[in-house]
């Protein structure tokens, strides 16, 4: 039976299948709905870890004790686990250890497009890569046997086009491993310094043993049905991997094709003998020209990166408009219209519409204040990075999960004129958030640390984490206290807010903003998404309102401004009554005067 | 049914059950045959962003999960704006169904851009396929209760235009719909698609 199934269900779906017992992430698009869903099958222990590094760790212990076990998360979350990845490329595996690094070229929900490719080689573990749901299933099979067949991790690396489409899944082998899955046993733990102490001793053995490794691993690449060469016309000949070999089979359906399942170790013997059958080799590949270098490294005369860009997500469109004018695609199988429609948004602007704060949401209150109070904010990674839109415009530096908080430690031991403040979440808070504040109670230093605690992991999807109460899996959990974690650390001025009250929050901020000594305001009010908060639309009274606007800086989406005159759209308003404080001429209020 | 294949680009704000709506067509596109791919983005760009999702049904294979521009068979616009910006995505052989609902994104209430007439919109529509309709989905949705009911109700009107018994879509729609709101899916459905028979006919 086949099944519509997204990229991310279907590496879950291939995980469970392999016989993985556990398996650790820290959400992130698009990562996310891989653990959500190895969650959900029988038999299996899943987590959400508070970061990748500690996801990473976990899966590699479940591997030492002799269970299959996986990792999964976003692509900039290796770097937080790469320190742990490179050591298990040492150690290897005991049973199957895999890695799923889901790549977001583009950049829809993150801060950089870096290309995992380049992790497979830097710590020298091979990767595979999906070019359909399919394949994510089945990779994921090949990944656990590939891991313990060769004692090493393997990567599983996903792009948001594999982890957010759903194709048709072969899921016919459902039920007959869920028996297996049941009774599984402690195993005794086998002790083997040599193997699993990295001391320098036993690492410098392990280094020559990895090498080996990599070297079968090229021969096996020669060899694997994870390579396959689609023949086709001797003209032209496309090496491709991932959901940019769709692309170039839609638009390039004669060419010959060498589709690399496996993407890192290449084989020379493979590249060689694909190019013996055609004229011309183009090389499609988004981001890096990971496979054109390669490439190009053994001698062979390839097109690559002078046709596609090296930046942004792929597309038919763009590869039909790039093979044009490079002169790789001939004009005549050229679909007019795509390429003539084109230049449409250029001669007509549409208004654009980036996301924003939901209506009724806590951090609204914060950014507010912070703007109005003129101050500084280092920021973080989640919803609240909303925050350095127009209107609010009061987040100053965004860089990754954790910066805020070392970073307004760094500018604030530099000195500047302006008031500051770190911002983050409660969920970037537990992941990267307690060591640089922990420095800056050690380091005597003097910021204001604000945690913006909405009581879930939120821009993911609404994720439980060490502040929820509960586990991925549903069970109830020991509720990590903010309050206490942070004077636990040496805060001694710790307050919490609720980022509603507007007069109170901007008492507090500028109270410990100009304090000389380190504080955290926790201002905590949970995501009105999350619990579904909902109160009467509010309503602006048109007799009361002098259309000054002031309303209209907080960036809610639901105030209008149209023909000059602000309305409230009912629709989207969850009555949170924020406007109601900021209005000069108490023009909105709940009462419906229609 | 005998197409080659069909593609359909759903296009709306985050939030308006945009992807709801394409996992149903895909469901169908399943149901009756089709190899199916599906495409969207989950993430930052739900909180009261663009969104837009791809849906591709193939007599035999489909490969890329995303549509090409210039051939898009069915253009569901969730909002008018929306519907403009991927207009250029819509073939000339195809058709636009756009709700007639105006979300007014943040750059028009800051004074920063200004949100074109529904007559622009149409015309810059017009100028990409014959085959506009539109549809008052989102008031429809209100008369019965819930905004949200919007995209059933253009898929309603989709399902129209499209050779595949309406038993088909609603076994879909039942399928994926919270048990309690069954009804009143159908009910919305089933108003889509009477509406269009109207504009049809007339």
């Amino acid at each position: 039976m086949k099944k519509l199934l997204s990229g991310n269900e279907a590496v879950a779906y291939g995980a469970y299948l392999a016989g993985a017992r556990l398996g650790s992430a820290y959400p992130g698009t698009p990562s996310t709905e891989i653990m959500e869903e190895f969650s959900k099958y029988p038999g299996v222990y899943a987590e959400w870890s508070p970061n990748e590094k500690v996801a990473m760790d976990v899966a590699v212990g479940a591997s030492y004790a002799g269970k299959r076990a996986f990792a999964s998360m976003k692509h900039v979350g290796v770097n937080v686990a790469a320190d742990s990845l490179f050591y298990a490329s040492y150690t290897g595996s005991r049973a199957g250890l895999v890695l799923v690094s889901a790549d977001d070229p583009g950049m829809h929900s993150s801060q950089n497009e870096q290309d995992s490719r380049n992790y497979a080689k830097f710590a020298k573990v091979p990767m595979l890569d999906p070019a359909d749901s399919e394949e994510a299933k089945l990779f994921m099979v090949r990944a656990f046997e590939i891991s313990e067949q060769f004692d090493t991790p393997v990567v599983v690396r996903t792009t948001t086009r594999i982890s957010h489409s759903r194709t048709l899944v072969d899921i016919a082998d459902l039920d007959s491993t869920s028996e297996e899955l049941e009774d599984a046993e402690p195993t005794q733990f086998e002790i083997e310094p040599s193997k699993y102490v990295m001391v320098p001793a036993n690492a410098r053995l392990r280094h020559v043993i990895v090498e080996e490794k990599l070297k079968k691993l090229t021969e096996f690449a020669a060899e694997t049905e994870l390579n396959r060469v689609e023949p086709g016309n001797s003209e032209l000949g496309i090496i491709t991997g991932g959901v940019s070999y769709q692309y170039a089979k839609e638009i390039f359906p004669r060419a010959t094709f060498l589709k690399l399942g496996m993407a890192y170790p290449l084989s020379k013997k493979l590249f060689n003998s694909f190019a013996e059958r055609v004229e011309k080799i183009l090389v499609v590949e988004e981001l890096d020209p990971f496979y054109e270098e390669y490439a190009r490294q053994i001698g062979l005369k390839v097109l690559g990166k002078e046709v596609f860009p090296l930046t942004g997500e792929f597309s038919p469109t763009l590869i039909r408009e790039c093979g044009y004018k490079s002169g790789v695609l001939k004009e005549e199988t050229l679909n007019l219209t795509a390429v003539t429609s084109g230049s449409n948004e250029a001669k007509e602007p549409l208004p654009l519409r980036p996301p924003m704060l939901c209506p009724g949401c806590g951090h609204r209150g914060i950014f507010y204040a912070l703007q109005k109070l003129r101050a500084v904010v280092l920021g973080d990674i989640g919803c609240y990075t909303l925050g350095a839109a127009p209107p609010l415009n009061a987040m100053h530096t965004v860089g990754c999960m954790g910066a805020s908080i070392g970073v307004v430690h760094g500018v604030d031991k530099a000195r500047v004129k302006n008031r500051t403040a770190a911002v983050l979440g409660d969920s970037t808070f537990f992941h990267a958030g307690i060591a640089p504040l922990m420095n800056i109670v050690y380091n005597r230093g003097v910021s204001t640390t604000i945690i913006v605690d909405n009581r879930i992991t939120a821009m993911t999807g609404h994720q439980a984490n060490p502040g929820t109460g509960s586990t991925l899996q549903g069970d109830s959990a020991p509720v990590i206290d903010l309050e206490k974690l942070c004077r636990g650390l040496g805060i001694e001025k710790v307050e919490t807010v609720n980022p509603f009250e507007l007069s109170n929050v901007l008492k507090v901020l500028k109270e410990h903003m100009d304090s000389p000594e380190p504080s955290v305001i926790i201002a905590r009010y949970p995501c009105v998404l999350n619990i579904k908060e909902r109160k009467p639309a509010l309503v602006v009274d048109s007799d009361l309102c002098s259309d000054c606007g002031t309303c209209l800086r907080i960036g809610c989406p639901s105030l209008l401004k149209e023909e000059g005159h602000v309305s409230i759209d009912p629709l989207l308003c969850n009555g949170c009554g924020y406007c109601v404080q900021v209005c000069p001429r108490n023009a909105i209020s709940s009462k419906n005067n229609n | 049914m005998d197409t080659e294949k069909l593609d359909f680009i759903v296009a709306g704000v985050g939030g308006q059950g945009t992807i709801l709506a394409s996992d149903i067509l895909a469901e169908v596109g399943v149901e009756a045959g089709y190899v199916v791919k599906k495409s969207e983005v989950h993430g930052m760009s739900q909180r009261g962003g663009s969104v837009e999702s791809h849906v591709r049904w193939g007599k035999d294979v489909v490969y890329s999960p995303l549509a090409e521009k210039g051939n898009v068979d069915y253009l569901l616009g969730f909002e008018m704006l929306e519907a403009a910006r991927w207009r250029d995505f819509v073939a000339p052989w195809g058709t636009v169904i756009v709700n007639e609902h105006k979300i007014t994104p943040s750059s028009v209430n800051l004074g920063h851009a200004i949100y074109p007439e529904r007559e622009r919109i149409n015309d810059l529509l017009k100028k990409q396929s014959s085959k506009v309709t539109w549809v008052e989905a989102t008031l429809i949705a209100k008369k019965l209760g819930h905004p949200a009911l919007a995209g059933v109700i253009i898929l309603g009107a989709l399902s129209k235009l499209i050779d595949i018994g309406p038993g088909v879509w609603l076994s879909v729609v039942e399928r994926l719909v919270p048990a309690r709101f069954v009804e009143l899916n159908r009910e919305a459905f089933l108003a889509g698609r009477n509406k269009q028979q109207q504009e049809t006919s007339a």
